[in-house]
């Protein structure tokens, strides 16, 4: 492990911390704007279908109230994300149940949900599309004339002739849900027209240069300035939805002329913004005897909801992921999002990869049960290397820590120790079967491809007139700690004390475009465009005084000195490292410059009377590259390590004809912390020569493992291998009961 | 937050008599007792403009009490409370471990037996141990006190037998008439702490001469639209020894009196099945 510097490598005090422990931060909610209309949304009943008529109850007090309605927007129709096809209101035509229709604004908050009551919306429903079967079989046509908003194909070698010579083929069918993020707090947002007829919107969101970008186009003409409140969490849940809600906000505060705050409770959240996209991944693999991976031919259906928003770019981390870390001379992964008549499902930690790896690592398990082969020999067998050729072509030249995290996971959990006991215990009789499952995941931090490059984000650091120094970025803080690894990294470069760095407030009248606050791209690509910032205003205060002040006073003496000649903003971009190249059109090469890598056991028991799963240990060997802050990343893991074990468990989305109907905590359980096992976690710190002080990203990488390796132990303890999440005490009964019903 | 404050007519007796004579002139009024059932529907918006009948100044409905033959319970008593009593926990301990799995320990601290079977849930956790114990709830109105045996309290789902200005003042509790050789709790539900449950059972079973059943109470709920003894069981192993092959056909029996059903919790076989093991390994053990 590296030495901690001045602040890199420190657990120090969140920099938000003071003010989150105090109570002091103002999330949407606690936003006092005087003289505020409270907004609410009528939403479509039905799944798919024509609007017939709208009607506003004739003895209901409009007069109180402002409605808003497709007519009313100045600009386009739409939310503009990667296409403009989702609609800001629907304009007639109905894809989704929950679709907005209608805005109401009122004075009284309590109040404005029973003038939504009176409007009255008369459809005429058309058969909707439910499942991807039933959008590749073409039941009716949402999309183009396949309802497939985009697919990707990767080949590599020959797949056909070394399925000819292989010794074992195994095929598999794996299947994932939805999945809600339980941010704690949900989507909120308040908008208000300056004098000048700017438009300004303060929410809870994590991309603020999207939520610009969508308003442009629905109010062309006026100045947007966004600005992002404290934010409650989001998990990808407030990349592209707040753009919708920040178009709802200030068209009725353009309509009413006054504040308009829209604030959604739980069961409007749940049921109306975006899920992680359910999947259905098939693989077919041929192995050598011994079990060298020889072919692996993958196909990916991603369900992408109504309208296209997010899935290409969360297909195509999928697709890129689908072969997991392993080497294979032969590969085919062939992939498609489709279209259904759902709300669109959109980002959620992970981005596609935790579907496609879920499959690859769940598959490890048939391929055992299949040719008799030990999963863990299996892995080590093929695992990637340094110089291991991926399958977009793609050559892994450093930090490659597959290997490492797999034996390191395998020796702590005494993993193999522990499946021989366990499989002692579950012959003989007992309350309990148990199980230990491992998994092996990594992945690719920063957008795909070429996104970064297109992004060419911006940030910057300021020498401030009270000889502190500012961080400016469009980087939001949502709980994950990127403010204080931010100011870490400055501070590091400067070599200054944390205490003079401080953050701004990602507002787009203050900051650069630093692109989204997704892909656990932040501390890898942001902190390296700061890092170069920084490094430019120490190179031009040594240039002009000699040495770089530590101390306020100097600092401040500094600036004085400078400003007669020039800014003290100092801006960098990001810059593409001159060995990462991706062709887009081919769909070959680096698809991201490095890789993360992780490997976890769950150790589990299995009530036999009531097939309740209970987790008895979950050990995780992480590769981070470097930890710029060692807590903040144990947060990461252990928190996107429960948030997987919820999918792979309990979270059971239940959708009725499109609309998701157990919309509360009740019924959509996620795990508490007395369900939360106990996790070891071990930080690998293999560096990253791109990354800032070595880092790669981990806000991502902990959601892949744990839910395939719950299959592995649940296969242990019960002998049932379940390829579809999640599982349930009820497939555990059925299979069961199957088996007995057939032996 | 759909639910309107503005709009809520609040009505606070102080005793069991003012309880009741303001519902008689309120038969419209939500009587409320630890509220945490209220409050979900009320943020959701379904209780606006509702008068409420707050009921948790009335001191004389709370607390256990002996009473001849068995214990009182009065209806404001709060789950934490039954859960740590040590009276309960001598002589009805399925219920006491029944109230340490309700919710969590917030809703134990605000909930109560009362508000528990007035809200008659399918899922309520403390029913198939009130069902055993043979319980019985004291319904009180203006014209004074009916007394209904706990099964008999339930319509249907979230219905009750109660009349329009009725209220649960008590729960009789009457003491077993031996110590019972096995009992059984078991709640299965989705998660360890506020979890709805999919099944919950109790059992008590006593044996006689050569081992023989004397006598066995089994109740299931969240397999019906109420609470439910199995008596077709109850019956078929009474009197008699308990071998592999009378366990066996008794497991098949459970299936006569339940009626589970699927829904977004969980399914019909699953809820039939583990409730079937639950009854299989009572009677083995």
């Amino acid at each position: 492990m590296p030495k901690p510097g001045i602040a890199v490598g420190r657990s120090v005090p969140r920099v938000d911390a003071d003010a989150k422990l105090r109570g002091v931060a103002k999330y949407i909610d606690d936003l006092r704007l005087p003289g505020c209309l409270y907004g609410v949304t009528v939403r479509s009943t039905i799944a798919f279908g024509t609007i017939r008529k709208v009607e506003l109850d004739p003895c209901w007090p409009w007069k109180d109230a402002v409605v808003a309605g497709p007519k009313d927007i100045p600009g386009e129709n739409c939310v503009a994300v990667i296409e403009a096809d989702q609609p800001l209101l629907a304009p007639g035509r109905v894809m989704h149940p929950m679709e907005p229709l209608l805005l109401v604004a009122h004075p009284d908050r309590n109040r404005v949900w029973e003038s939504s009551k009176h409007v009255q919306v008369s459809y005429d429903e058309r058969d909707p599309v439910l499942t991807v079967s039933e959008s590749l079989a073409r039941k009716q046509l949402l999309r183009g004339t396949d309802n497939v908003f985009k697919q990707y194909l990767i080949e590599k070698g020959d797949v056909a002739t070394a399925f000819a010579g292989a010794a074992h083929i195994v095929e598999g069918e794996y299947r994932t849900p939805h999945q809600e993020h339980a941010y704690i707090e949900p989507n909120g947002m308040a908008a208000w027209v300056e004098a000048d007829g700017a438009i300004v919107v303060v929410g809870s969101m994590q991309c603020p240069y999207y939520v610009q970008k969508a308003l442009k186009r629905i109010f062309p003409g006026r100045d947007i300035r966004v600005i992002q409140a404290v934010t409650g969490g989001a998990f990808g849940g407030k990349e592209d939805y707040p753009s919708m809600l920040a178009g709802h906000a200030a068209l009725l505060a353009l309509k009413s002329r006054k504040p308009v705050k829209m604030l959604y409770d739980r069961s409007e959240d749940m049921a109306s913004t975006t899920k992680r996209h359910p999947s259905v991944v098939r693989h077919r693999t041929a192995l050598s005897k011994e079990g060298r991976l020889l072919a692996q031919d993958i196909d990916v259906v991603f369900d992408g909801g109504a309208y296209l928003t997010l899935s290409p770019v969360v297909l195509s981390r999928g697709t890129l992921h689908a072969t997991g870390p392993y080497e294979c001379p032969n590969v085919r992964v062939r992939s498609r999002a489709v279209a259904t008549n759902s709300p669109p499902n959109g980002a959620f930690r992970g981005f596609g990869a935790p579907q496609t790896l879920f499959a690859a690592e769940a598959h490890w398990e048939k391929i055992a049960a299949e040719t008799g082969l030990d999963p863990l020999k299996l892995r080590r067998l093929n695992l990637v290397r340094e110089g291991s050729v991926l399958a977009t072509g793609q050559v892994l030249k450093e930090s490659v820590s597959a290997a490492q995290a797999l034996e390191r996971v395998v020796a702590r959990s005494s993993y193999e120790k522990t499946r021989r006991t366990h499989a002692v215990c579950n012959r003989k009789p007992g309350k309990v079967w148990k199980g230990i499952g491992l998994a092996l995941v990594h992945h690719g931090p920063g957008f795909t491809g070429s996104g970064e490059v297109m992004l060419a984000s911006r940030a910057a650091v300021a020498l401030e007139r009270d000889g502190r120094i500012a961080v400016l970025s469009a980087t939001t803080e949502m709980g994950q700690g990127e403010a204080t690894v931010l100011a870490q990294i400055t501070a590091e470069t400067l070599g200054l004390d944390l205490s003079l760095v401080r953050v701004e407030t990602p507002d787009t009248a203050k900051v650069p475009n630093s692109g989204p606050t997704v892909a656990s791209r932040t501390t890898m690509i942001i902190g390296g465009i700061l890092m170069k910032a920084a490094l430019k205003l120490k190179e031009r205060v040594v240039q002009e005084l000699g040495s770089f002040p530590t101390t306020t006073k100097g600092l401040k003496e500094a600036g004085r000195k400078l400003a007669s000649k020039g800014p003290l903003t100092f801006e960098e971009e990001y810059r593409k490292p001159p060995e990462v190249v991706w062709d887009e059109a081919a769909y070959k090469g680096d698809a991201y410059g490095v890789y993360g890598y992780e490997a976890v056991t769950v150790d589990l028991s299995v009530d036999r009377t009531t097939y309740e799963v209970k987790l008895r240990a979950v050990h995780t060997s992480t590769d981070v590259g470097r930890a710029i802050h060692p807590e903040l990343v144990r947060g990461q893991i252990a928190g996107g390590t429960v948030q997987a074990l919820g999918w792979a468990l309990t979270e059971n989305a239940v959708f009725q004809r499109g609309r998701m109907s157990n919309s509360q905590f009740t019924n959509y359980v996620i795990p508490t912390f007395s369900d939360a096992p106990p996790i070891d976690l071990d930080i690998i710190e293999n560096p990253y020569s791109r990354g800032p002080y070595g880092a790669k990203g981990i806000g991502e990488l902990p959601h892949n493992a744990p839910a395939p390796a719950v299959v592995a132990a649940v296969r242990q303890a019960t002998g049932l291998l379940i390829g579809d999440l999640p599982v349930l005490p009820e497939k555990i009964c059925h299979g069961l009961l199957a088996r007995r019903k057939a032996s | 937050m759909r639910g309107i404050p503005g709009s809520m007519q609040v009505l606070r007796p102080r005793t069991a008599d003012e309880a009741v004579e303001a519902f008689a002139e309120h038969p419209l009024a939500l009587p409320v007792a630890g509220g945490t059932d209220v409050m979900v529907l009320w943020n959701m918006g379904l209780l606006n403009d509702r008068p409420v009948l707050d009921l948790s100044a009335v001191a004389g409905w709370r607390g256990v009490r002996k009473a001849p033959g068995g214990l009182r319970v009065g209806a404001l008593t709060t789950h934490a409370e039954l859960r740590d009593h040590p009276e309960i926990r001598r002589s009805f301990p399925l219920l006491a471990q029944a109230c340490a799995e309700v919710g969590s320990v917030q809703i134990q601290n605000r909930g109560t037996i009362g508000g528990n079977i007035a809200n008659a849930s399918p899922a309520g956790d403390t029913f198939p141990a009130l069902a055993v114990y043979e319980a019985k709830v004291h319904a009180r109105s203006r014209h004074g006190v009916r007394v209904i045996p706990f099964l008999d309290v339930f319509a249907g789902v979230k219905k009750t037998v109660l009349n329009q200005a009725e209220l649960i003042s008590a729960v009789e509790l009457p003491f077993l008439p031996a110590k019972p050789h096995r009992t059984v709790f078991r709640k299965v539900g989705t998660r360890s702490a506020q979890a709805i449950s999919k099944i919950v059972a109790a059992g008590l079973l006593w044996l006689g001469k050569g081992r023989a059943v004397s006598e066995l109470r089994f109740a299931l709920g969240s397999m019906a639209p109420t609470v439910r003894r199995l008596r077709a069981v109850e019956a078929r192993v009474a009197g008699r020894k308990l071998g592999p092959a009378l366990v066996a056909t008794a497991v098949e029996d459970a299936a006569r009196d339940v009626f589970p059903i699927d829904d977004i919790r969980s399914t019909a076989e699953y809820r039939l099945a583990v409730s079937r093991n639950i009854l299989r390994s009572f009677l083995q053990a």
